[in-house]
C-alpha cells in the first residue's frame, strides 16, 4: 500500500524524522485555516500517488491564507496523471539552499534491502541514475542487521556528504532505517531532503510502502488505506474477501490462483483480438480451495459491472474442486433468476472434473456454454462479448 | 534423480496437526511422500493416524525430529505470524531443504530467513508457492500429484495453477521434477537455482520456465540460460494485461514504470534463445516439439 505524502510525513514525525509542519485539507476552506494556524509562507501540494504533480501545477507557493484558499480551491478536483486531487497538504514555506536524496527500499534480485542516496537531489532520480550513476551512492543493507550507527556512516560516506552536514544526515537516516523497520515498509524514500538556510536538516517530501502481508502486526494501517479512491465493484470485492482488480474490458474474468487468472487476462486479450479487440473486464482470483459460496459471489460481483458482456470461468481444480465451481455458477444463477443474462463460458479441469462437467450438463442453463481448453474458451467468451456489444 | 527431491527424502511437516496441516499431509502421504514425522511442541509424544495405514509421530522440536527420523525436507504449513521462527528453527537445526508454503508472510520475515537460512546453507523454496513435487517418487507441498507421471521435463513457475496447467497439457509425456517458486518478492529458491539444478540433473531433458510480470528474475535467468544452460528451454510469461502499479494476487507481480512488463520478460527470454508460447497451450505445443522431434 503507497502512503500519500501527508500519511509519510505524520509516519516520519511519529519515528522522530525530522520534517515541517503540515497540515491536510478537503476544501479551500480548510486550506485557508490551515495556512492561518502555520502562519507564514506555506506551499499548497497536491495529494495523489503519482509522480510529476509539480510540472502538472500541483504545487503552488501561497504567501497568505487568501492564497492558499484560491491555489487550493484550483488544485482541488485537478486530474494529474489520470489521478483526481481530493486532498491537499498545506506545508510551512522553508528557504532551501541545498536538496539531497535517500531512500531504502527492497532489493528483490539480491534478496536483501538496499539504500540509496545522493548529494544532488531535486532531480527525478530514475534520471540521476542513468546519467551519472557516479553521484548515486548504493550501499547494500543486511536484512539481518539493518541500518546501524555504522551502516548509516558508510551511506553518508560514500554519497560525499560535507563535515558539518554528517552528524545530522546519518541521524535522519536512522530514524528512517526505524521507519522502515518498525512501519514494515517495503519503501521508505525522501526526494529532496533538504538543508534550510539555517543548517537543518528536513526530510520535505516523502514516499512510503507499506508491506500488506504485515498488517496482522500493524492495527493502525488500515486507517491510511485509501476507501474512497477505490472502484465501487473493487470494494465490494474486497468486503467478500475476493482479490479483484477492475479493468475496462468487456470479458468478465474467474479464475483460480494468481498465475492462472493473469494468463487467462492474457489469453483472452489474445483471443478477443479476433473480434474487434475484445479485452478482459477484471482480474478475480477466487484462491485455493474455494468453496461455491465464493464462486457464486465472485460471478455475483462481475455480473454487476455494466461494462461486461460475457463471463469467462477458468478454473483449473488443484485443491479447489470442480463440483465446488460449478454449484457455485448454478447456485448464482439460480439466485439471479431472471436477471442473469449474460452468457457464461465455462471451462473446468483438474480435481473433480467429470462430476463438476456433469453439474453443469445437468442444469443446462441456457447462458452457460462448457468449452473443453482454455484457448477455446477464451475465443467463446469474447466472441460472445463482440456479439453482444 | 530428479532435483532436490527424490523417493529417498524424508519429509517432516511443521504445522501438521493444523487443519491445512493435517488436510495436506494426507494428500502428500496418499501421493506416496516419505511423511516421517510433524512437529508441534504442545502436542509431542502424540502419534497421529492418516487413512491407509499411515501413521506420524509428532515431535517437540525440528532438532528432535531430525534425530529420530532422519528427516531432510521440512514443509511448513504455519500461519504468517510463526512463520518465521518455524524456518530459524529449521534452519538451526540443520535441515537442508525447507518449504515454505504459507501465503502472506511479511517480505521482512522473509527477507530475514532467507539472509539466515543463506548464512547457514539451508535452502528454502517458497514462501507462497505450492512447493515441489517429482512424480512417482515424492510430493511435498500441495500441488495435486495425480496430474501426470515421471518424464523428463523440468518444470519451474512461480505460479501454483499455471504449474498444474502445464503439468496438464503435457501429461502424457511426464516431468522430472516441477517446482513451485512462489510468487512473493523475496523467494528462496530462484528461477535460476532450478535452471542450473535441470541442467546438471540427467532425468531432464528439456525445461519448462513460467514467470509472470513484476522484478526481473526472468530477465536474470534469460541471461543465466544463454551463458549455462545447454539443454533447451521453452518459456511462458503471464501479465500483459495487468495494469501498472496493480497488485494482482502475487506480491511480487506488481509493475512499476517499465520495468519488469512482460513484454520486457518475453522479449529478453526470446534474445537468449528460449521459445516463448503466447499461451500456456501454445508453450506446451513448443515442447512437445522439441521432445517428439
Amino acid at each position: 500500500m503507497d502512503l500519500y505524502e501527508y500519511q509519510a510525513r505524520d509516519m516520519f514525525e511519529k519515528h522522530g524524522v525530522p520534517v515541517l509542519p503540515g497540515i491536510v485539507a478537503e476544501t479551500p476552506a480548510e486550506a485557508r485555516a490551515a495556512a492561518e494556524q502555520l502562519g507564514g509562507i506555506v506551499v499548497v501540494k497536491a495529494q495523489v500517488k503519482v509522480g510529476g504533480r509539480g510540472k502538472a501545477g500541483g504545487v503552488k507557493v501561497a504567501k497568505t491564507p487568501e492564497e492558499a484558499e484560491a491555489h487550493a480551491e484550483a488544485i482541488l478536483g485537478m486530474d494529474i496523471k489520470g489521478h483526481t486531487v481530493h486532498k491537499v497538504m498545506i506545508a510551512a514555506g522553508a528557504a532551501i539552499a541545498e536538496e539531497f536524496y535517500f531512500s531504502v527500499l527492497l532489493d528483490r534480485a539480491e534478496r536483501r534491502y538496499l539504500a540509496m542516496c545522493s548529494v544532488e537531489g531535486g532531480m527525478e532520480i530514475e534520471q540521476l541514475a542513468v546519467e551519472r550513476p557516479d553521484a548515486l551512492a548504493k550501499v547494500a543493507v543486511d536484512p539481518l542487521v539493518g541500518i546501524d550507527r555504522a551502516k548509516a556512516e558508510e551511506i553518508v560516506d560514500t554519497a560525499g556528504f560535507p563535515a558539518d552536514l554528517r552528524e545530522a544526515v546519518i541521524d535522519a537516516i536512522e530514524k528512517l532505517w526505524t521507519v522502515y523497520k518498525n512501519e514494515d515498509a517495503t519503501l521508505v524514500e525522501v526526494n529532496p531532503l533538504v538543508r534550510t538556510e539555517d543548517g537543518s536538516i528536513i526530510a520535505l517530501d516523502g514516499k512510503v510502502t507499506l508491506d500488506e502481508n504485515a498488517e496482522f502486526r500493524h492495527a493502525d494501517h488500515a486507517a491510511l488505506e485509501d476507501k474512497a479512491a477505490a472502484d465501487p465493484l473493487e470494494a465490494k470485492a474486497k468486503h467478500m474477501n475476493l482479490n479483484y482488480v477492475k479493468l475496462d474490458g468487456s470479458v468478465g474474468i474467474i479464475g483460480n490462483g494468481a498465475g492462472l487468472v493473469m494468463s487467462t487476462l492474457d489469453v483472452v486479450a489474445y483471443a478477443g483480438e479476433q473480434f474487434g479487440g475484445q479485452k478482459p473486464a477484471n482480474f478475480l482470483d477466487i484462491g485455493g480451495g474455494a468453496s461455491a459460496e465464493v464462486m457464486a459471489n465472485g460471478l455475483d460481483v462481475i455480473l454487476h459491472d455494466p461494462q461486461v458482456k460475457s463471463v469467462f470461468v477458468n478454473v483449473f481444480g488443484g485443491i479447489t474442486s470442480c463440483v465446488a465451481v460449478a454449484d457455485g455458477i448454478v447456485g448464482a444463477l439460480e439466485a439471479l433468476g431472471d436477471k442473469a443474462t449474460k452468457p457464461l463460458v465455462v471451462r473446468l479441469d483438474g480435481n473433480a472434473v467429470e462430476d463438476g462437467r456433469a453439474i453443469l450438463a445437468h442444469a443446462a442453463h441456457p447462458l452457460v456454454t462448457i468449452v473443453d481448453t482454455m484457448d477455446g474458451a477464451a475465443a467463446k467468451a469474447a466472441e460472445l462479448a463482440a456479439a453482444a456489444a | 534423480m530428479a532435483i532436490f527431491l527424490t523417493a529417498e527424502s524424508k519429509v517432516i511437516v511443521q504445522g501438521m496437526t493444523g487443519s491445512e496441516g493435517m488436510k495436506h499431509t494426507q494428500r502428500m502421504l496418499a501421493s506416496g511422500t516419505n511423511v516421517v514425522g510433524g512437529v508441534n511442541p504442545r502436542k509431542a509424544g502424540a502419534i497421529v493416524e492418516f487413512p491407509g495405514d499411515h501413521t506420524a509421530p509428532v515431535f517437540g522440536t525440528v532438532a528432535e525430529a531430525m534425530e529420530a527420523t532422519g528427516a531432510d525436507v521440512s514443509v511448513l504449513f504455519v500461519p504468517p505470524p510463526f512463520t518465521k521462527a518455524a524456518v530459524m528453527e529449521a534452519v538451526d537445526a540443520g535441515m537442508p531443504l525447507v518449504v515454505i508454503i504459507t501465503e502472506g508472510v511479511p517480505v521482512a520475515d522473509t527477507a530475514e530467513f532467507f539472509a539466515y537460512a543463506q548464512s547457514k546453507g539451508t535452502r528454502l523454496i517458497g514462501p507462497n508457492c505450492p512447493g515441489l513435487i517429482t512424480p512417482g517418487q515424492s510430493n511435498v507441498g500441495i500441488t495435486p500429484a495425480n496430474i501426470t507421471g515421471p518424464g523428463k521435463i523440468g518444470l519451474v513457475s512461480k505460479s501454483g495453477t499455471l504449474t498444474y496447467q502445464m503439468m496438464f497439457e503435457l501429461r502424457d509425456l511426464g516431468f522430472s521434477t516441477c517446482v513451485g517458486i512462489g510468487g512473493d518478492p523475496i523467494v528462496g529458491t530462484t528461477h535460476i537455482d532450478c535452471l542450473e539444478a535441470f541442467e546438471n540433473d540427467p532425468d531432464t531433458a528439456a525445461i519448462v520456465m513460467i514467470g509472470e510480470i513484476g522484478g526481473d528474475a526472468e530477465e536474470r535467468a534469460a541471461a543465466y540460460i544463454q551463458e549455462h544452460v545447454t539443454k533447451p528451454v521453452v518459456g511462458y510469461v503471464a501479465g500483459f494485461e495487468a495494469p501498472e502499479g496493480k497488485t494482482m494476487g502475487h506480491a511480487g507481480a506488481i509493475v512499476s514504470g517499465s520495468a519488469g512488463t512482460a513484454q520486457a520478460k518475453k522479449e529478453a527470454l526470446e534474445a537468449a534463445g528460449v521459445k516463448v508460447g503466447k499461451t500456456p497451450s501454445e508453450t506446451a505445443r513448443l515442447m512437445r516439439e522439441i521432445l517428439t522431434a
